[in-house]
C-alpha cells in the first residue's frame, strides 16, 4: 500500500526569502504529531503548502496514493484534509450555527434551482446540515451560543469554534495552527484533552503547530522542530526536551544574535 | 400550526394586500402615480438583484448597465413587428433572422433575462478572476463596451438613434409580478446553503476555500442569477419609457443602483427593498428642484441635474453617519415584527 500521508522535500521560497527549505514528513494513520520551532520559523508556511494555499516551489505532497502538489485549497479539504487559522479567520457576520453549516455545503446534493425554489428535497437536506451542524457544536461546548454572531464570541470560544467549523468538513487529517494561542492554562488543559477526544472519536491523524510547550509535550506523540525553515531536530517529546538544538534555537544562539 | 407554514400564509397575505394597492391605483391613480408605482417595481427587481453580488457576495460590481442594456434591447427586438423594425432602421436594415422575428412580451423579457445571463457567463472568467478594485474596473469596462457596441452595430441595435415607438406592454402587474418573483427567489436563494457559501466567500474567501468552497462557482452562480433579473428589468423598462438608446444605460445608471443599496444596506435585500422605493418616489418628489422655484422675493431658475446632487448628498451622508444604511445586513421578518408590536416602544 502507498503512504498514507507523504510530504517530501518540500521547498517555499518568498522572493528572496526561503521560508521552508526542505520539510519532509510521513504521517501514519491515528497519529498526533506536533511541529515546534520560534516566531517565523515557517511552521505556518508547513500548513498553507500542504493546504494549497501557497503552492510549494518545490517538493511534493501525497495522501492517499494522490498528489495533491499544487492542488486548490477547496479541493484539498474535500479530500479529507482540513486546517484551522493561527490569525482566526472566522465568518465574523455569521452566526456560530452558520459557521458550521458552511463546512457542509461542498458535499451538498440538492443543486441551485431546488435551493432557489424551496423544494422538499433541498429542504430536507438543509434540515439534516442543520441538525449535524448542532451535533458539531454540542461535542466542542459551543451550542448555546449557536444563534450568536461569530465575531461576538470570547477568544476560546473563537478557537473552539474554528476547530469545530475544520471538523464538520469531516477530515481525515487535521491541521491545528496554535490551537491553544491565547488561552488561559485552565482553556488550555481542557484543550489537550478535547484534542485527544476528537482523535479518537472521529479517527483523526492530527499535526498541530504550538508554542505552549507544556501542551505539546503532554500530548503529541512526535514531534518536529522547524528553525529558520530547516528542520532542526525531530523526535518523542522527551528526546526533543533534552536536545541541545532546540534548546539553542529557543533560548536564542549566538549565530542570530 | 408550524411557524413556517404561518409565515407562508403571511407572505401569501401581504402579497395579496400589494396587489390590492395595485389594482387600487390602476382603477383610481392618476398616470403620474401609475408610473412611479412602475419604476418603483423596475428599480425594487434591479436593486435587489444588484445587492446579491454585491452585496450578498461582497463584490464591487460596476457594471449591472451592461446586463441592462441586453435586456433591453433583446426584448424590444423580439417584440417589435417587421413593419415596426421597417420604420426604425432607416439607416442601416436590421440584419436577418431579427428583422423577421417575433415574439409575445413574456418570451421577449425571458429571452433578455437569458441573454444577460449568457453575456455574464461569456465574461465571467476575467471578471471573476479578481477581486477588489480591480473587479470594479473590469466590470465597469464591460459596461461601457456594452454601450460602444450598442452605438457601433447599427445594423443590429440601429445605433445611436435606438429604438423608437415599442408597444407599452409594462403594467403594474408585470413590474410588480417581476418585482415579487425576484424579492422571493433572491430570498430562497441567499438563505439557503448557496447563499451561505456566499457569505463565507464575502466574509473570508480563503477560510471559505478551506472549509471546501469553490468560490468560483458561488460567485458565477450569484452573477447568472443578478443578470438574469437585471435582463428581464431592462425588457420592462424598455417597454415602459417604449423609447431606448445606448444612452440610457450610462454608469450613472449603475451608480444610482449602487446608491440604492448602499443606503438600503448593503446586503440587506429588505434594504435594497427599501432603497429603491424611496429613490423612486424621492426621484419623482424632488422634480421639484429642478424647476424654477419662484419664492416671490427671489426667483431659482431650474438646475437640470440638482437631483443627482441631492442624491449624491444623501450617499455622503449616508456613509459618513451611517456607514452600514438603513438595514445594515439585517432582514425583515414576521417574527421581528411580532415581537416589534408586543413589545411597546421604549
Ligand atoms: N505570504 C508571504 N509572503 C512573504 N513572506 C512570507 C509570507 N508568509 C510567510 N512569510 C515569511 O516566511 C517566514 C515564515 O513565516 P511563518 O508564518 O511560516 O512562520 P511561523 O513559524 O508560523 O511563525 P509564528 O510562530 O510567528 O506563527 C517569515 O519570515 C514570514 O515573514
Ligand atoms: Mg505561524
Amino acid at each position: 500500500m502507498s503512504s498514507f500521508f507523504k510530504l517530501d522535500n518540500l521547498v517555499m521560497q518568498f522572493g528572496g526569502l526561503t521560508a521552508v527549505n526542505g520539510f519532509s514528513l510521513e504521517l501514519r494513520p491515528g497519529e498526533l504529531v506536533g511541529l515546534i520551532g520560534p516566531n517565523g520559523a515557517g511552521k505556518t508556511t508547513v500548513f498553507n503548502m500542504i493546504t494549497g494555499v501557497y503552492p510549494p516551489t518545490s517538493g511534493t505532497i501525497h495522501w492517499l496514493g494522490q498528489d495533491l502538489t499544487g492542488m486548490p485549497l477547496h479541493r484539498i479539504t474535500a479530500r479529507g484534509i482540513a486546517r484551522t487559522f493561527q490569525n482566526i479567520r472566522l465568518f465574523t457576520d455569521m452566526s456560530v450555527l452558520e459557521n458550521v453549516m458552511v463546512s457542509f455545503h461542498q458535499k451538498i446534493r440538492a443543486g441551485f434551482w431546488s435551493a432557489m425554489l424551496g423544494l422538499p428535497a433541498y429542504v430536507r437536506e438543509d434540515q439534516r446540515i442543520h441538525r449535524e451542524a448542532m451535533d458539531y457544536l454540542q461535542e466542542l461546548g459551543l451550542a448555546h451560543v449557536a444563534e450568536e454572531k461569530a465575531g461576538s464570541l470570547p477568544y476560546g470560544r473563537q478557537r473552539r469554534l474554528e476547530i469545530a467549523r475544520a471538523l464538520a468538513t469531516q477530515p481525515k487529517v487535521l491541521l491545528l495552527d496554535e490551537p491553544a494561542a491565547g488561552m488561559n492554562p485552565q482553556e488550555t488543559m481542557e484543550l489537550a484533552n478535547l484534542v485527544r477526544e476528537l482523535r479518537d472519536r472521529h479517527e483523526l491523524t492530527i499535526f498541530l503547530i504550538e508554542h505552549d510547550m507544556k501542551f505539546v509535550m503532554g500530548l503529541v506523540e512526535r514531534i518536529k522542530v522547524l528553525d529558520y525553515g530547516t528542520t532542526i531536530a525531530e523526535g518523542t517529546p522527551a528526546e526533543i526536551q533534552g536536545n541541545p538544538e532546540v534548546i539553542k534555537a529557543y533560548l536564542g544562539a549566538p549565530k542570530h544574535a | 400550526m408550524a411557524k413556517s407554514q404561518r409565515h407562508l400564509l403571511l407572505n401569501l397575505a401581504g402579497i395579496l394586500l400589494v396587489f390590492l394597492v395595485l389594482l387600487l391605483f390602476e382603477r383610481h391613480g392618476s398616470l403620474y402615480q401609475v408610473r412611479i408605482l412602475n419604476n418603483m417595481a423596475i428599480f425594487i427587481t434591479l436593486a435587489v438583484s444588484y445587492n446579491l453580488v454585491n452585496g450578498i457576495c461582497g463584490l464591487l460590481h460596476l457594471g449591472p448597465n451592461a446586463f441592462i442594456t441586453i435586456g433591453a434591447y433583446t426584448s424590444a427586438l423580439l417584440t417589435m413587428t417587421a413593419n415596426e423594425k421597417m420604420m426604425n432602421f432607416i439607416i442601416e436594415p436590421l440584419i436577418w433572422p431579427l428583422s423577421v422575428v417575433h415574439a409575445p412580451f413574456v418570451l421577449s423579457l425571458l429571452a433578455g433575462g437569458l441573454l444577460a445571463s449568457l453575456f455574464a457567463f461569456l465574461i465571467s472568467f476575467p471578471v471573476l478572476r479578481v477581486r477588489g478594485d480591480y473587479l470594479a474596473i473590469v466590470t465597469l469596462g464591460f459596461g461601457e463596451v456594452v454601450r460602444v457596441l450598442c452605438n457601433a452595430f447599427q445594423s443590429v441595435t440601429n445605433g445611436p438613434l435606438g429604438l423608437k415607438g415599442l408597444s407599452p406592454y409594462t403594467n403594474l402587474w408585470w413590474t410588480w409580478g417581476v418585482a415579487i418573483f425576484t424579492i422571493a427567489v433572491t430570498t430562497k436563494l441567499v438563505n439557503s446553503s448557496y447563499g451561505r457559501a456566499m457569505k463565507a466567500i464575502r466574509e473570508d474567501e480563503t477560510a471559505a476555500r478551506a472549509m471546501g468552497i469553490d468560490p468560483f462557482k458561488h460567485l458565477l452562480l450569484a452573477f447568472l442569477v443578478s443578470a438574469f433579473f437585471s435582463g428581464v428589468a431592462g425588457g420592462l423598462l424598455a417597454h415602459l419609457i417604449t423609447t431606448i438608446s445606448p444612452t440610457l444605460f450610462t454608469f450613472f445608471f449603475t451608480f444610482n443602483l449602487l446608491i440604492i443599496i448602499v443606503v438600503g444596506g448593503l446586503g440587506s435585500t429588505t434594504g435594497a427593498v427599501l432603497g429603491a422605493a424611496l429613490f423612486a418616489w424621492g426621484g419623482e418628489a424632488l422634480r421639484v428642484v429642478e424647476s424654477p422655484i419662484d419664492l416671490g422675493f427671489l426667483r431659482i431658475p431650474g438646475i437640470p441635474g440638482m437631483r443627482m446632487v441631492i442624491f449624491s448628498i444623501i450617499l455622503m451622508g449616508v456613509i459618513i453617519f451611517a456607514r452600514r444604511g438603513m438595514m445594515g445586513r439585517s432582514e425583515f421578518s414576521w417574527d421581528a415584527l411580532w415581537a416589534r408590536l408586543h413589545r411597546p416602544a421604549r
